[in-house]
């Protein structure tokens, strides 16, 4: 690999990009086919692959709009995609502020505070955080439905009993931002305490600027890992007006009520911006997903 | 590591200009939560008023005392990991011993009410009614009798009013509205002039209604019907005839350990679990070296020197990790789909197969792996080319001097260098498929079905997902049984949490010793 003859090269370059060609049309082969059927007719496979009467059907339902077919029928949105899509956006950043806010100062403190048996919070939050809130649904079920007793508000079917739930994200994040404040220089906070900053202080005007950027990645994650969840918010969510994006799109693909094509559109619309979010951000979250989150 | 000293006393806390506005702030933040607890205790939710009250309690001595100006830092985190996460945690586990499920559903007390209010309506004084409005309250009208009751409020609370021979009121509501005010109606009784009491008998009617339990003891109700005395069975809770007939519904009791007998010891159970536990191990095993290989295998490729529009390559590559994953998997969903979907049209087509994704277990199982190693490979090409760069390129150019070829290069000297750091994280991504709930929530629901078992468990069921059907999916809510599944699911992920502790641990020793 080192020194090589270029009529070897040659040809394990047109192995290489052979490959990476095979590979990606393989790995990319879903998304032409969402798009190809986002503009088909109707709701089941035709038997071409390609459009043949490209149609804005799916398009319009997906925004919520009513659609008028050639022969005159009117059809209306099936579903409240953009609802779903405004429910999750409101509870992913909700919750993603609360876990930002929760895990910047805990690792702060993990970092710089000297506090007795410190050691051992950390060494029980690793163990912790390895633990999926999902696993706990029988519990979280149970909690919401008595405290729905109590009222409404924070029970089964409120937006509020999803982001208290979410909020569980926190020990992960803990420890990504707490590795970040680790490799901040001592020396800042030394000068600090010299010219007279209580902890706090040294918090609020060194530590919360310099962590700008990992606090950005960990918004970005806690956000899609909002948008993500399904299983929570599947238990705790009842009605339709509710739901959260991940939860109503199942409802597309019901045996008794296929609606393939309306799917298409719609997932994609609210797939999207998800997407590009990440695209941008991706350089970045990566350095903070090799800290311990793990999405796929 | 040099910390702030925060811990140790009055000397080192910094003078904060207002301490009164702090501990008038602590004071009232206090006693808000301080009534909190108090209410949920009234309404008979003791778990939860004594979990405010801790924190309360937390909160008043970190926050208001000096000595614990460093605890401030830490509790709130603390705080919402031993809420949010460490209570649900035990909460589940504690299910795990009672019989929690549809048929022990409620509490004892609301048991007994559900059971007292139940009626036996007597249809000879059944008769519709209308509702019309009277300044603040309402009157109730019954047409075929032609009473008039006095005002009412219908309020929640229970009221009892007098009827009494009338003209038909001017005001009718509409049969909506008057359904609208159906809490304030079902606590309503209407005693006509012949000393008979009318109770609300569904949406359109009044009628004299015995109820078909009263309650006749601290633990006894006695039915109307046969004088039976029914008496409360506080271990398996049900209100028992005194033969054993339980009457439904029964409320929550422990039961030991029942729930996991039931798991070891019932043949229905125990099969499907074993099998469940073996794929479980499989599905987490298969999917991790799956997005290993074929991640560091494209790193490997994008890393080559010589290769032109890495850039674009690696955008491309990335793009199913960029897709929300929920999005993704149920696109699988539809183009997988046997009868409708787009792969076996293009399979059809090409090969004249249209295999049964769905109803098959070993293909099930093949399409699950194929699109957890499409989700998830990405990541691990990933933090692959971070891992790969930091090998010292001259290890690999002595090796090539030497005459190895590339493959053994990579396998003698690239791999073994990378396999230490790349450990905990594969060790994390075990466990996350281990409890990947979404992938199979989404894609197969657990189906297809393994035939012959007492309770519903399907062939690409892992542990996780079989818990999650149990408690919330067709099969009468058995969340006693689920929180003991849970409680094995817990320990196996302790392993495997622990097993990565000690993996990180390693590396970072190997890190710092260097």
């Amino acid at each position: 690999m080192i020194v090589e003859r270029p009529r070897d090269l040659r040809l394990k370059k047109i192995a290489a990009h052979g490959f990476m060609i095979a590979f990606l049309a393989l790995i990319l082969f879903p998304f032409f086919m969402i798009v190809s059927i986002s503009f088909r007719e109707g709701n089941f496979a035709t038997g071409s692959l390609w459009p043949e009467n490209p149609t804005l059907e799916h398009w319009y339902l997906a925004f919520g709009l009513d659609y008028t077919r050639a022969d005159g029928t009117v059809v209306s949105p099936p579903y409240p995609v953009l609802l779903w899509m405004w429910n999750s956006i409101k509870i992913g950043l909700i919750a993603s502020v609360g876990v930002l806010a929760l895990s910047t100062i805990s690792a702060y403190a993990f970092s710089r505070i000297r506090i007795r048996g410190k050691q051992g919070m950390l060494d029980g939050l690793f163990l912790i955080q390895m633990f999926p809130t999902t696993l706990a649904l029988v519990a979280i079920f149970a909690i919401f439905d008595a405290l729905g007793e109590v009222s409404p508000a924070l029970g089964i079917n409120s937006h509020a009993a999803l982001i208290l739930v979410y909020l569980s994200q926190i020990t992960l994040h803990i420890w990504t931002i707490k590795g970040y404040f680790d490799s901040v220089d001592t020396a800042l906070d030394k000068a600090a305490e010299i010219d007279g900053a209580s902890p706090w202080q040294t918090f609020r005007y060194i530590f919360l600027p310099l962590a700008v950027p990992i606090m950005a990645v960990v918004f970005v994650l806690t956000f899609i890992g909002v948008i993500n969840d399904y299983p929570i918010a599947s238990v705790l969510i009842r009605s339709e007006d509710q739901m959260t994006l991940a939860v109503g799109s199942r409802l597309y693909l019901n045996e008794f009520k296929y609606l393939w094509g309306d799917f298409a559109a719609a997932a994609i619309l609210s797939g999207l911006p998800i997407t590009v979010v990440f695209l941008i951000a991706q350089r970045y979250l990566v350095s903070g997903l090799s800290e311990g989150a793990v999405k796929g | 590591m040099t910390t702030v000293d925060a811990g140790l006393g009055p000397t080192d806390t910094p003078t904060e200009p207002r301490p009164w506005l702090r501990l008038g702030l602590v004071a009232v933040i206090g006693m808000a939560m301080l009534y909190g607890a108090f209410f949920l205790y009234q309404i008979a939710q003791p778990l939860f008023g004594a979990i405010l009250l801790a924190v309360a309690t937390g909160f008043v001595v970190i926050f208001g005392a000096n000595r614990f100006y460093g605890a401030r830092f830490i509790f709130p985190g603390v705080a919402a990991v031993l809420v949010f996460i460490a209570f649900p945690v035990a909460y589940t586990i504690w299910l795990g011993f009672t019989n929690y499920s549809s048929f022990n559903l409620l509490s004892y007390e609301r048991t007994i009410e559900v059971l007292t209010s139940r009626g036996t309506v007597d249809p000879d004084t059944e008769q519709p009614f209308a509702v019309a409005r009277d300044g603040d309250g309402y009157r109730i009208w019954l047409p075929e009798s032609e009473l008039l009751s006095e005002p009412v409020l219908l309020t929640a609370e229970e009221e009892t009013v007098t009827l009494a021979p009338g003209a038909v009121p001017l005001e009718l509501l509409s049969p909506r509205d008057a359904i609208a005010l159906r809490s304030g109606l079902q606590s309503l009784t209407l005693t006509t002039p012949d000393e008979i009491d009318l109770r609300n008998a569904g949406l359109r009617s009044f009628a004299s209604v015995t109820p078909d339990f009263v309650r006749s003891g601290e633990n006894e109700l006695t039915r109307s019907s046969d004088g039976l005395k029914l008496i409360a069975n506080h271990e398996t809770g049900f209100f028992e005839t005194p033969d054993g007939e339980a009457v439904p519904p029964g409320w929550r009791v422990g039961v030991g350990f029942d729930n996991f007998e039931r798991i070891f010891e019932s043949k229905g159970v125990r099969g499907p679990m074993l099998s469940i536990f073996l794929w479980t191990f499989a599905f987490a095993g298969l999917s991790v070296l799956g997005v290993f290989t074929v991640g560091l295998t494209l790193a490997v490729i994008l890393q080559w020197e010589h290769l032109r529009f890495k850039t674009l390559y690696r955008i491309l590559l990335i793009l199913p990790y960029a897709v929300p994953g929920f999005i993704s998997i149920l696109v699988f969903r539809g183009l997988f789909n046997q009868n409708f979907g787009e792969i076996n049209l293009i399979l059809d087509a090409l090969f004249g197969l249209r295999p049964s994704w769905f109803t098959d277990g070993n293909l099930a199982r093949t399409m699950i792996l194929f699109v957890n190693i499409w989700l998830g490979y990405p990541y691990m090409m990933l933090l692959a080319m971070g891992f790969l760069q930091a090998v010292p390129q001259d290890h690999k150019k002595a090796a090539a001097l030497e005459g190895a070829s590339s493959l053994r290069v990579f396998f003698t000297i690239t791999l073994p260098q990378i396999i230490p750091p790349f450990l905990p994280l594969l060790i994390a991504a075990f466990a996350f498929n281990f409890n990947n709930l979404v992938l199979i929530l989404l894609l197969t629901r657990g189906g297809p079905d393994i035939p012959g078992t007492v309770i519903p468990a399907g062939e690409t069921d892992i542990l996780a997902s079989f818990t999650y059907r149990l408690a919330f999916q067709d099969s009468g809510q058995q969340f006693g049984l689920a929180g003991a599944i849970t409680l094995l699911i817990f320990l196996v992920v302790a392993a495997i949490s622990y097993a990565n502790f000690v993996a990180m641990r390693r590396a970072a020793a190997k890190r710092s010793g260097r």
